[in-house]
Protein backbone atom coordinates (compact mmCIF):
# COMPACT_ATOMS: atom_id res chain seq x y z
CA UNK A 1 0.00 0.00 0.00
CA UNK A 2 2.60 2.29 0.86
CA UNK A 3 6.48 2.17 -0.51
CA UNK A 4 9.00 4.64 0.31
CA UNK A 5 12.50 4.45 -1.30
CA UNK A 6 15.63 6.60 -0.78
CA UNK A 7 13.45 9.11 1.02
CA UNK A 8 14.95 12.47 1.71
CA UNK A 9 13.36 14.75 3.65
CA UNK A 10 14.15 18.77 4.23
CA UNK A 11 12.42 21.11 6.01
CA UNK A 12 13.35 24.92 5.82
CA UNK A 13 16.12 23.63 2.92
CA UNK A 14 17.89 21.91 5.48
CA UNK A 15 17.47 18.06 5.24
CA UNK A 16 16.62 16.19 7.53
CA UNK A 17 16.19 12.25 7.06
CA UNK A 18 17.94 10.90 4.39
CA UNK A 19 17.95 7.09 2.49
CA UNK A 20 14.80 6.52 4.39
CA UNK A 21 13.19 2.77 3.29
CA UNK A 22 10.20 1.11 4.22
CA UNK A 23 7.10 -0.55 3.23
CA UNK A 24 3.66 -1.08 4.53
CA UNK A 25 1.14 -3.28 3.50
CA UNK A 26 -2.60 -3.33 3.74
CA UNK A 27 -3.42 -4.54 7.50
CA UNK A 28 -0.47 -3.17 8.99
CA UNK A 29 0.71 -0.37 11.63
CA UNK A 30 3.84 1.65 11.26
CA UNK A 31 4.64 3.36 14.09
CA UNK A 32 7.56 6.06 13.70
CA UNK A 33 9.61 7.27 16.86
CA UNK A 34 12.23 9.41 17.32
CA UNK A 35 13.37 12.90 18.60
CA UNK A 36 11.57 16.31 18.55
CA UNK A 37 13.21 17.98 15.10
CA UNK A 38 14.33 14.54 13.50
CA UNK A 39 12.07 15.14 10.59
CA UNK A 40 8.70 12.76 11.81
CA UNK A 41 6.16 15.74 10.72
CA UNK A 42 8.09 16.33 7.33
CA UNK A 43 8.52 12.35 6.39
CA UNK A 44 4.81 12.63 7.50
CA UNK A 45 4.02 15.47 4.97
CA UNK A 46 5.88 14.48 2.06
CA UNK A 47 4.10 10.70 2.45
CA UNK A 48 0.34 12.53 2.68
CA UNK A 49 1.79 14.88 -0.59
CA UNK A 50 1.63 18.11 1.39
CA UNK A 51 5.44 18.58 0.68
CA UNK A 52 7.83 17.76 -1.98
CA UNK A 53 10.68 15.06 -1.05
CA UNK A 54 14.18 15.87 -1.71
CA UNK A 55 15.07 12.81 -3.47
CA UNK A 56 13.58 9.38 -3.08
CA UNK A 57 10.04 7.84 -4.20
CA UNK A 58 6.94 7.61 -2.13
CA UNK A 59 4.38 4.96 -3.77
CA UNK A 60 0.82 5.70 -2.19
CA UNK A 61 -2.35 6.06 -2.59
CA UNK A 62 -3.99 8.80 -4.14
CA UNK A 63 -5.59 10.21 -1.20
CA UNK A 64 -4.58 9.22 2.25
CA UNK A 65 -6.50 10.49 5.50
CA UNK A 66 -3.89 13.18 7.05
CA UNK A 67 -4.15 14.26 10.57
CA UNK A 68 -1.68 16.69 11.48
CA UNK A 69 -1.11 19.05 14.75
CA UNK A 70 -4.34 21.15 13.66
CA UNK A 71 -7.47 19.29 13.76
CA UNK A 72 -9.15 21.60 11.04
CA UNK A 73 -12.46 22.36 12.70
CA UNK A 74 -14.72 24.78 12.67
CA UNK A 75 -15.68 26.66 15.81
CA UNK A 76 -18.98 27.65 14.77
CA UNK A 77 -20.02 24.40 13.68
CA UNK A 78 -20.96 21.61 15.87
CA UNK A 79 -19.44 18.71 16.13
CA UNK A 80 -21.68 16.73 14.20
CA UNK A 81 -21.63 19.29 11.17
CA UNK A 82 -17.82 19.09 11.00
CA UNK A 83 -17.96 15.39 10.35
CA UNK A 84 -20.36 15.44 7.97
CA UNK A 85 -18.96 17.80 5.97
CA UNK A 86 -15.62 16.13 6.21
CA UNK A 87 -17.64 13.15 5.07
CA UNK A 88 -19.32 14.98 2.16
CA UNK A 89 -16.07 15.91 0.87
CA UNK A 90 -14.67 12.45 1.18
CA UNK A 91 -17.68 11.17 -0.32
CA UNK A 92 -16.96 8.41 3.06
CA UNK A 93 -19.16 6.55 5.30
CA UNK A 94 -21.70 8.58 7.60
CA UNK A 95 -20.89 9.97 10.72
CA UNK A 96 -22.82 8.19 13.18
CA UNK A 97 -19.65 5.10 13.01
CA UNK A 98 -16.98 7.51 13.78
CA UNK A 99 -19.64 9.30 16.64
CA UNK A 100 -20.01 5.20 18.20
CA UNK A 101 -16.12 4.91 18.02
CA UNK A 102 -15.09 8.13 19.74
CA UNK A 103 -18.14 7.91 22.00
CA UNK A 104 -18.84 11.58 20.78
CA UNK A 105 -22.59 11.22 20.09
CA UNK A 106 -23.64 13.37 23.79
CA UNK A 107 -21.13 15.96 22.09
CA UNK A 108 -22.56 16.00 19.09
CA UNK A 109 -24.79 19.05 18.57
CA UNK A 110 -21.77 21.20 20.60
CA UNK A 111 -20.21 24.20 18.90
CA UNK A 112 -16.44 22.37 18.26
CA UNK A 113 -15.17 25.74 19.97
CA UNK A 114 -16.69 24.61 23.30
CA UNK A 115 -14.47 21.81 22.82
CA UNK A 116 -11.79 20.54 25.23
CA UNK A 117 -8.85 19.70 23.72
CA UNK A 118 -9.11 16.21 24.17
CA UNK A 119 -12.40 16.46 22.80
CA UNK A 120 -11.18 18.59 19.85
CA UNK A 121 -8.29 15.82 19.31
CA UNK A 122 -11.02 13.04 19.49
CA UNK A 123 -13.35 15.09 16.54
CA UNK A 124 -10.76 15.18 14.53
CA UNK A 125 -9.68 11.59 14.66
CA UNK A 126 -13.28 10.74 14.16
CA UNK A 127 -12.45 12.77 10.99
CA UNK A 128 -10.09 10.16 9.66
CA UNK A 129 -12.86 7.35 9.95
CA UNK A 130 -15.38 9.40 7.93
CA UNK A 131 -12.33 9.63 5.12
CA UNK A 132 -12.69 6.48 3.95
CA UNK A 133 -9.23 6.27 2.95
CA UNK A 134 -7.64 3.25 3.34
CA UNK A 135 -3.93 5.15 4.24
CA UNK A 136 -4.09 6.57 7.64
CA UNK A 137 -1.51 9.03 8.10
CA UNK A 138 -1.36 10.43 11.75
CA UNK A 139 0.99 12.80 13.63
CA UNK A 140 1.27 12.14 16.84
CA UNK A 141 -2.72 10.95 16.91
CA UNK A 142 -2.64 10.84 21.14
CA UNK A 143 -1.65 14.06 21.78
CA UNK A 144 -4.37 15.68 25.10
CA UNK A 145 -5.78 12.49 24.93
CA UNK A 146 -6.54 10.59 28.25
CA UNK A 147 -5.81 7.15 28.85
CA UNK A 148 -9.54 5.69 28.26
CA UNK A 149 -9.17 7.57 25.12
CA UNK A 150 -6.16 6.59 23.72
CA UNK A 151 -7.95 3.29 24.22
CA UNK A 152 -10.74 4.04 22.28
CA UNK A 153 -8.47 5.15 19.68
CA UNK A 154 -6.16 2.01 19.86
CA UNK A 155 -9.81 0.15 18.90
CA UNK A 156 -10.82 2.29 16.13
CA UNK A 157 -7.15 1.65 14.69
CA UNK A 158 -7.41 -1.58 15.32
CA UNK A 159 -10.48 -2.20 13.49
CA UNK A 160 -9.51 0.01 10.49
CA UNK A 161 -6.11 -2.33 9.81
CA UNK A 162 -8.62 -5.47 9.89
CA UNK A 163 -10.69 -4.48 7.25
CA UNK A 164 -7.52 -3.69 5.48
CA UNK A 165 -6.45 -0.62 5.85
CA UNK A 166 -3.04 0.63 6.95
CA UNK A 167 -1.66 3.54 9.05
CA UNK A 168 1.57 5.14 9.61
CA UNK A 169 1.86 6.83 12.98
CA UNK A 170 4.22 9.39 14.54
CA UNK A 171 4.32 9.27 18.87
CA UNK A 172 6.72 9.96 21.78
CA UNK A 173 4.44 7.61 23.89
CA UNK A 174 4.24 4.08 23.65
CA UNK A 175 0.76 2.90 21.74
CA UNK A 176 0.81 -0.19 23.40
CA UNK A 177 -0.12 -1.89 19.87
CA UNK A 178 0.89 -5.24 20.11
CA UNK A 179 0.87 -5.76 15.75
CA UNK A 180 2.26 -2.61 15.61
CA UNK A 181 5.94 -2.27 13.91
CA UNK A 182 8.24 -0.09 14.86
CA UNK A 183 11.07 2.05 13.22
CA UNK A 184 13.41 4.77 14.76
CA UNK A 185 13.98 7.40 12.49
CA UNK A 186 17.16 8.35 14.14
CA UNK A 187 19.28 6.06 11.93
CA UNK A 188 18.30 7.79 9.17
CA UNK A 189 18.91 11.26 10.58
CA UNK A 190 21.14 13.40 8.07
CA UNK A 191 24.38 13.72 8.76
CA UNK A 192 26.02 16.80 9.76
CA UNK A 193 23.29 17.99 11.65
CA UNK A 194 24.33 18.52 15.08
CA UNK A 195 24.70 21.77 16.92
CA UNK A 196 26.35 24.58 14.73
CA UNK A 197 27.90 21.80 11.92
CA UNK A 198 25.34 23.09 9.46
CA UNK A 199 26.80 26.68 9.98
CA UNK A 200 30.24 24.94 8.92
CA UNK A 201 29.22 22.69 6.21
CA UNK A 202 28.20 26.11 4.45
CA UNK A 203 31.90 26.97 4.88
CA UNK A 204 32.96 24.39 3.53
CA UNK B 1 -17.17 21.16 -3.70
CA UNK B 2 -20.75 21.96 -3.43
CA UNK B 3 -20.50 21.38 0.29
CA UNK B 4 -17.59 23.74 0.72
CA UNK B 5 -19.59 26.30 -0.87
CA UNK B 6 -22.70 25.84 1.28
CA UNK B 7 -20.34 25.74 4.25
CA UNK B 8 -18.55 28.81 3.27
CA UNK B 9 -21.73 30.66 3.25
CA UNK B 10 -22.83 29.10 6.45
CA UNK B 11 -19.82 29.71 8.37
CA UNK B 12 -19.90 33.60 6.95
CA UNK B 13 -23.40 33.86 8.23
CA UNK B 14 -22.66 32.68 11.35
CA UNK B 15 -21.58 34.71 14.35
CA UNK B 16 -17.52 35.71 14.04
CA UNK B 17 -18.34 34.82 10.17
CA UNK B 18 -17.88 38.55 8.85
CA UNK B 19 -20.82 38.61 7.03
CA UNK B 20 -22.37 42.09 6.82
CA UNK B 21 -19.27 43.73 7.78
CA UNK B 22 -18.81 44.86 3.81
CA UNK B 23 -21.94 46.17 3.62
CA UNK B 24 -21.77 48.47 6.89
CA UNK B 25 -18.16 49.69 5.59
CA UNK B 26 -20.04 50.22 2.25
CA UNK B 27 -22.64 51.95 4.09
CA UNK B 28 -20.16 54.00 5.89
CA UNK B 29 -17.81 55.42 2.81
CA UNK B 30 -21.33 56.75 0.65
CA UNK B 31 -22.53 58.54 4.07
CA UNK B 32 -18.89 60.20 4.48
CA UNK B 33 -19.00 61.34 1.32
CA UNK B 34 -21.51 64.00 1.59
CA UNK B 35 -20.06 65.04 4.31
CA UNK B 36 -16.65 65.59 2.64
CA UNK B 37 -17.90 66.84 -0.49
CA UNK B 38 -20.35 69.28 0.51
CA UNK B 39 -24.38 68.73 0.18
CA UNK B 40 -24.70 70.21 -3.50
CA UNK B 41 -27.08 67.76 -4.80
CA UNK B 42 -26.20 68.11 -8.59
CA UNK B 43 -22.43 67.66 -7.68
CA UNK B 44 -23.24 64.69 -5.96
CA UNK B 45 -25.44 63.04 -8.73
CA UNK B 46 -22.43 63.67 -11.09
CA UNK B 47 -19.71 61.70 -8.82
CA UNK B 48 -22.14 59.19 -7.61
CA UNK B 49 -21.62 56.33 -10.18
CA UNK B 50 -17.90 56.79 -9.08
CA UNK B 51 -18.28 57.01 -5.53
CA UNK B 52 -20.73 54.08 -5.52
CA UNK B 53 -18.94 51.69 -7.67
CA UNK B 54 -15.54 52.48 -5.79
CA UNK B 55 -17.13 51.81 -2.19
CA UNK B 56 -18.34 48.27 -3.48
CA UNK B 57 -14.92 47.56 -4.44
CA UNK B 58 -12.96 48.52 -1.24
CA UNK B 59 -15.88 46.82 0.56
CA UNK B 60 -14.88 44.26 -1.56
CA UNK B 61 -11.36 44.03 -0.56
CA UNK B 62 -12.13 44.23 2.92
CA UNK B 63 -12.92 40.02 3.21
CA UNK B 64 -11.12 38.55 0.90
CA UNK B 65 -7.58 37.74 3.06
CA UNK B 66 -10.49 35.53 4.76
CA UNK B 67 -11.09 33.58 1.83
CA UNK B 68 -7.98 30.92 2.76
CA UNK B 69 -6.65 32.56 5.92
CA UNK B 70 -9.02 31.02 8.28
CA UNK B 71 -9.16 27.98 7.27
CA UNK B 72 -5.24 28.21 6.42
CA UNK B 73 -4.72 29.11 9.78
CA UNK B 74 -6.56 26.18 11.24
CA UNK B 75 -5.33 23.38 9.30
CA UNK B 76 -8.39 23.04 7.26
CA UNK B 77 -6.98 23.71 4.03
CA UNK B 78 -3.76 20.98 4.66
CA UNK B 79 -6.80 18.67 4.36
CA UNK B 80 -8.48 20.11 2.13
CA UNK B 81 -5.22 19.58 0.16
CA UNK B 82 -4.71 15.86 0.85
CA UNK B 83 -8.40 15.19 0.21
CA UNK B 84 -10.01 14.03 -3.31
CA UNK B 85 -11.08 17.77 -3.84
CA UNK B 86 -8.68 19.22 -6.86
CA UNK B 87 -7.60 23.03 -5.50
CA UNK B 88 -9.03 24.74 -8.61
CA UNK B 89 -12.67 23.19 -7.39
CA UNK B 90 -11.34 24.30 -4.05
CA UNK B 91 -11.08 28.18 -5.36
CA UNK B 92 -13.75 28.04 -7.32
CA UNK B 93 -16.27 26.78 -4.27
CA UNK B 94 -14.52 29.41 -2.32
CA UNK B 95 -14.65 32.51 -4.91
CA UNK B 96 -18.08 31.75 -5.45
CA UNK B 97 -19.22 31.51 -1.79
CA UNK B 98 -17.29 35.03 -1.47
CA UNK B 99 -19.28 36.45 -3.90
CA UNK B 100 -22.16 35.43 -2.72
CA UNK B 101 -21.64 36.91 0.39
CA UNK B 102 -20.25 40.20 -0.61
CA UNK B 103 -20.68 40.96 -4.30
CA UNK B 104 -24.41 40.11 -4.37
CA UNK B 105 -25.33 42.36 -0.85
CA UNK B 106 -23.03 45.33 -2.32
CA UNK B 107 -24.86 45.06 -5.76
CA UNK B 108 -28.01 45.12 -4.14
CA UNK B 109 -27.42 47.67 -1.52
CA UNK B 110 -26.06 50.21 -3.99
CA UNK B 111 -28.98 51.65 -5.78
CA UNK B 112 -30.43 51.91 -2.18
CA UNK B 113 -27.79 53.59 -0.80
CA UNK B 114 -27.32 55.80 -4.47
CA UNK B 115 -30.54 57.93 -3.33
CA UNK B 116 -28.02 59.29 0.02
CA UNK B 117 -26.14 60.56 -3.42
CA UNK B 118 -28.85 61.79 -5.09
CA UNK B 119 -28.76 58.93 -7.73
CA UNK B 120 -31.70 58.67 -9.65
CA UNK B 121 -33.74 55.31 -9.40
CA UNK B 122 -33.13 54.49 -12.99
CA UNK B 123 -29.59 54.82 -13.27
CA UNK B 124 -29.70 52.77 -10.02
CA UNK B 125 -30.86 50.21 -11.73
CA UNK B 126 -27.72 50.24 -14.26
CA UNK B 127 -25.65 50.68 -11.39
CA UNK B 128 -27.41 47.68 -9.77
CA UNK B 129 -27.06 45.27 -12.61
CA UNK B 130 -23.19 46.85 -13.36
CA UNK B 131 -22.28 45.57 -10.36
CA UNK B 132 -23.74 42.30 -10.70
CA UNK B 133 -21.86 41.47 -13.87
CA UNK B 134 -18.76 43.56 -12.24
CA UNK B 135 -18.30 41.90 -8.95
CA UNK B 136 -17.71 38.11 -9.58
CA UNK B 137 -14.43 39.51 -11.01
CA UNK B 138 -13.69 41.31 -7.95
CA UNK B 139 -14.29 37.98 -6.14
CA UNK B 140 -12.53 35.87 -8.34
CA UNK B 141 -9.46 38.05 -8.91
CA UNK B 142 -9.60 38.48 -5.16
CA UNK B 143 -9.52 34.85 -4.01
CA UNK B 144 -6.41 34.24 -7.02
CA UNK B 145 -4.30 37.28 -4.69
CA UNK B 146 -5.62 35.34 -1.77
CA UNK B 147 -4.33 31.88 -2.99
CA UNK B 148 -1.08 33.98 -3.60
CA UNK B 149 -0.54 35.38 -0.68
CA UNK B 150 -0.78 32.45 1.64
CA UNK B 151 1.44 31.93 4.56
CA UNK B 152 2.61 35.26 4.10
CA UNK B 153 2.77 36.56 7.87
CA UNK B 154 0.55 40.00 7.51
CA UNK B 155 -0.21 39.65 4.12
CA UNK B 156 -3.49 41.31 4.22
CA UNK B 157 -1.76 44.53 2.29
CA UNK B 158 0.58 42.67 0.09
CA UNK B 159 -2.86 41.00 -0.88
CA UNK B 160 -4.43 44.53 -1.62
CA UNK B 161 -1.35 46.11 -3.09
CA UNK B 162 -1.30 42.74 -5.41
CA UNK B 163 -5.15 42.70 -6.18
CA UNK B 164 -5.82 46.32 -6.65
CA UNK B 165 -4.33 47.32 -10.12
CA UNK B 166 -6.39 43.96 -11.33
CA UNK B 167 -9.47 45.84 -10.39
CA UNK B 168 -8.86 49.19 -12.81
CA UNK B 169 -10.46 47.82 -15.96
CA UNK B 170 -13.86 46.40 -13.95
CA UNK B 171 -13.89 49.89 -12.13
CA UNK B 172 -13.73 51.64 -15.03
CA UNK B 173 -16.27 49.89 -16.78
CA UNK B 174 -18.73 49.61 -14.48
CA UNK B 175 -18.24 53.31 -13.41
CA UNK B 176 -18.36 54.13 -17.25
CA UNK B 177 -22.02 52.38 -17.66
CA UNK B 178 -23.71 53.93 -15.20
CA UNK B 179 -22.55 57.30 -15.85
CA UNK B 180 -23.78 56.73 -19.49
CA UNK B 181 -26.72 55.71 -17.86
CA UNK B 182 -27.15 59.12 -15.76
CA UNK B 183 -26.86 60.90 -19.40
CA UNK B 184 -29.14 59.10 -20.98
CA UNK B 185 -26.73 57.33 -23.29
CA UNK B 186 -26.17 53.85 -24.46
CA UNK B 187 -24.20 52.06 -21.60
CA UNK B 188 -24.61 48.35 -23.25
CA UNK B 189 -21.04 48.26 -25.17
CA UNK B 190 -19.91 48.86 -21.00
CA UNK B 191 -21.90 46.32 -19.38
CA UNK B 192 -20.71 44.10 -22.00
CA UNK B 193 -17.24 44.54 -21.42
CA UNK B 194 -17.71 44.00 -17.74
CA UNK B 195 -19.60 41.04 -18.26
CA UNK B 196 -16.10 40.25 -20.41
CA UNK B 197 -13.59 40.68 -17.40
CA UNK B 198 -16.22 38.43 -15.16
CA UNK B 199 -16.14 35.39 -17.97
CA UNK B 200 -12.30 35.84 -18.66
CA UNK B 201 -11.64 35.52 -14.52
CA UNK B 202 -14.14 32.63 -14.38
CA UNK B 203 -12.33 30.73 -16.91
CA UNK B 204 -8.21 31.67 -16.20
CA UNK B 205 -8.08 32.45 -12.70
CA UNK B 206 -9.09 28.93 -11.34
CA UNK B 207 -6.35 27.58 -12.99
CA UNK B 208 -3.90 30.31 -11.96
CA UNK B 209 -5.18 29.94 -8.66
CA UNK B 210 -5.37 25.97 -8.22
CA UNK B 211 -1.72 26.18 -9.25
CA UNK B 212 -0.80 29.01 -6.43
CA UNK B 213 -2.61 26.95 -4.00
CA UNK B 214 -0.56 23.66 -4.65
CA UNK B 215 3.04 25.72 -4.70
CA UNK B 216 1.80 27.29 -1.58
CA UNK B 217 0.71 24.07 0.59
CA UNK B 218 3.60 21.99 -0.66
Amino acid sequence: MLQVSNLSVARGGMTLLCGVDFSLSAGQILVLRGANGLGKTSLLRCIAGLQNPVEGQIIAPETVAYSGHADGLKGQMTVLENLAFWASIYRGPSPDVALDAYDLHALADRPAANLSAGQKRRLGLARMQVSGCALWVMDEPTVSLDADNVALFRAALARHVQSGGAAVITTHIDLEIASAQLLDLTRFKARGLSGSSAFAEALE
Amino acid sequence: MIQLFWRDIGLSVRSGGGFGLALIFFLIVVILIPFALGPDQAALAKVAPGVLWLGALLACLLSLDRIFGLDFEDGTLDLLATSPLPPEAVYIAKAAAHWLTTGLPLSLAAPVLGVLLNLEFETGKVLCLSLVLGTPALSLIGAFGASLTLGVKRGGLLLSLLVLPLYVPSLIFGAQAVRLAGQGLAYDVALVLLSAISLGAAAILPFASGAALRINLR
